[in-house]
C-alpha cells in the first residue's frame, strides 16, 4: 500500500529521463538565488499536499494499534455491492470478531440502517460537511466516526467508504488494507479507467458472478484487467447474493484480522 | 480532482514557508500518477491566490513523467500507457515506481 504515503522530496532539480533517485541530503539546500526584482528562492522541505490528511490518517492508524484493531478501507463504484458484501460479512463473522463499521455516504441513513442489528457496533457518518467535497471519506471524517465506536471492544473495523472509483483511493484513512468490490455487470474495462483505484487495492472482490449467465462477459479479462494495473492484488470472484466464493473472503478476513500489525 | 481543496492546501503550505512575505511564484511538482488535471490546478489557483492574499504568486508546474524499475530485468523505462506499469522491455509486471507519484510544493520566490 505505499502509494498515497508520503514522498517527500524538498529536493529542487530539475528531472530528466535517466536520473536516479538520490537521497535527498538537506543539508545542501541553501540556494538562495538573487533574481534581479529582489525575488528570493525559498526550498520548500517535507511538505507534501496532502500532509494534513496524512498525518490524520497516521493517528487514526495508531488509535486503532493502541485498540489491538485491524482496519479496512471497502471502496467500490455505486451500487457494485458493497453493503451487500457486508451484510454477508457481518452475518458470518460477527460472532467470532467484535467488528465495528463506519459507513460513509453523502446523505441519508439507509446503508447504516442495513447493517444494523447483525451484531456489529455502526458509526454513521454523512459527509456533506466534508473537505474537499462529499464525494469521498479522508482521515478527519473517520476520526470524527471513531467517537461512534466502542474501540476497546472490537477486533476489526471496516470502513464502507462512499460510492466513487476516482476519489476514494486519493485518501489514507488509517486503514491496514484496501479492498473493493468490483461487479461484472460494469465492463471490464473499469481497471484500465480508474488505474489508480485499482492500483491501490489489496484485494479485489469480482462480484455478482451469479448474473454471469445472463451477461456477455468473460470474467477471465476481467481478471486480466486487473492484473494489468495490479500484479499483486488477491482477486477473488463472488457473489455476496448467493454466496458463492464467500467463503475465501471469509477466510481472507480472518488471517486479516488475527494478523500482527506489521 | 479536488483541484480547488488542492489549491487551498499549497497556498496553506506557500504561508507557512513564505512567513508574510510577498510571494511572487509557487512551484509544485505534479507525477502523472496522480490524479490532478494540471489545467485545472492552474484554473482554480488564479481564485484561491487572490483569497489567500497573494494576488501575485503565479503558479509554475513541474509535470513528472512515470518511471519504473524492473525487478525483473533490471532496466529503468519511462511509461507511456495510460493505464499499465508493467516493465515496457520485458513486459514484466514486477516494477517500482520510482517517478509518478510526486505530489508536493517544491520552492517559492518571495520579495
Amino acid at each position: 500500500m505505499g502509494r498515497f504515503h508520503r514522498h517527500d522530496d524538498g529536493t529542487v532539480h530539475t528531472h530528466e529521463h535517466g536520473d536516479h533517485p538520490h537521497d535527498h541530503d538537506h543539508g545542501d539546500h541553501g540556494d538562495f538565488e538573487g533574481y534581479d526584482t529582489g525575488a528570493q528562492r525559498i526550498d520548500v522541505l517535507e511538505e507534501a499536499i496532502f500532509a494534513e490528511n496524512d498525518v490524520r490518517a497516521d493517528a487514526n492508524r495508531a488509535v486503532f494499534g493502541s485498540n489491538g484493531i485491524r482496519a479496512l478501507n471497502l471502496m467500490s463504484s455505486p451500487g457494485s455491492g458493497k453493503t451487500t458484501v457486508l451484510q454477508a460479512t457481518l452475518d458470518e463473522l460477527a460472532g467470532e470478531f467484535a467488528i465495528g463499521v463506519i459507513v460513509g455516504d453523502i446523505a441519508t441513513d439507509l446503508d447504516a440502517a442495513k447493517l444494523s442489528g447483525r451484531g456489529a457496533q455502526v458509526s454513521l457518518l454523512n459527509t456533506s460537511n466534508g473537505f474537499g467535497g462529499e464525494c469521498h471519506l479522508d482521515a478527519p471524517m473517520v476520526n470524527r466516526a471513531l467517537a461512534g465506536l466502542d474501540l476497546p471492544g472490537l477486533d476489526l473495523v471496516i470502513i464502507e467508504n462512499v460510492g466513487n472509483l476516482v476519489c476514494p483511493a486519493e485518501f489514507d484513512v488509517g486503514e491496514h488494507a484496501k479492498v473493493m468490490v468490483y461487479s461484472v455487470t460494469e465492463g471490464e474495462d473499469k481497471p484500465l479507467k480508474y488505474p489508480v483505484m485499482f492500483r491501490s487495492v489489496d484485494v479485489v472482490l469480482l462480484n455478482k458472478i451469479d448474473l454471469v449467465p445472463y451477461l456477455d462477459v468473460n470474467v477471465d479479462s476481467y481478471i486480466a484487467h486487473v492484473r494489468e494495473v495490479n500484479a499483486e492484488a488477491t482477486i477473488l470472484p463472488i457473489s455476496a447474493r448467493t454466496g458463492v466464493g464467500m467463503g475465501a473472503w471469509f477466510e481472507w478476513l480472518r488471517r486479516f484480522v488475527t494478523a500482527s500489525d506489521a | 480532482m479536488h483541484e480547488l481543496s488542492l489549491c487551498q492546501a499549497i497556498a496553506r503550505v506557500v504561508n507557512t514557508h513564505a512567513d508574510g512575505r510577498h510571494v511572487v511564484v509557487v512551484r509544485v511538482r505534479v507525477g502523472a500518477l496522480r490524479q490532478v488535471v494540471p489545467e485545472s490546478l492552474s484554473f482554480c489557483w488564479k481564485i484561491v491566490r487572490d483569497f489567500e492574499n497573494m494576488p501575485d504568486a503565479e503558479l509554475e508546474l513541474e509535470c513528472v513523467t512515470t518511471e519504473v524499475k524492473c525487478r525483473a530485468c533490471g532496466r529503468q523505462s519511462e511509461i507511456t500507457s495510460a493505464w499499465s506499469i508493467w516493465c515496457p522491455q520485458c513486459d514484466s509486471p514486477d516494477v517500482e515506481v520510482l517517478h509518478g507519484n510526486e505530489f508536493l510544493v517544491t520552492s517559492l520566490d518571495v520579495s
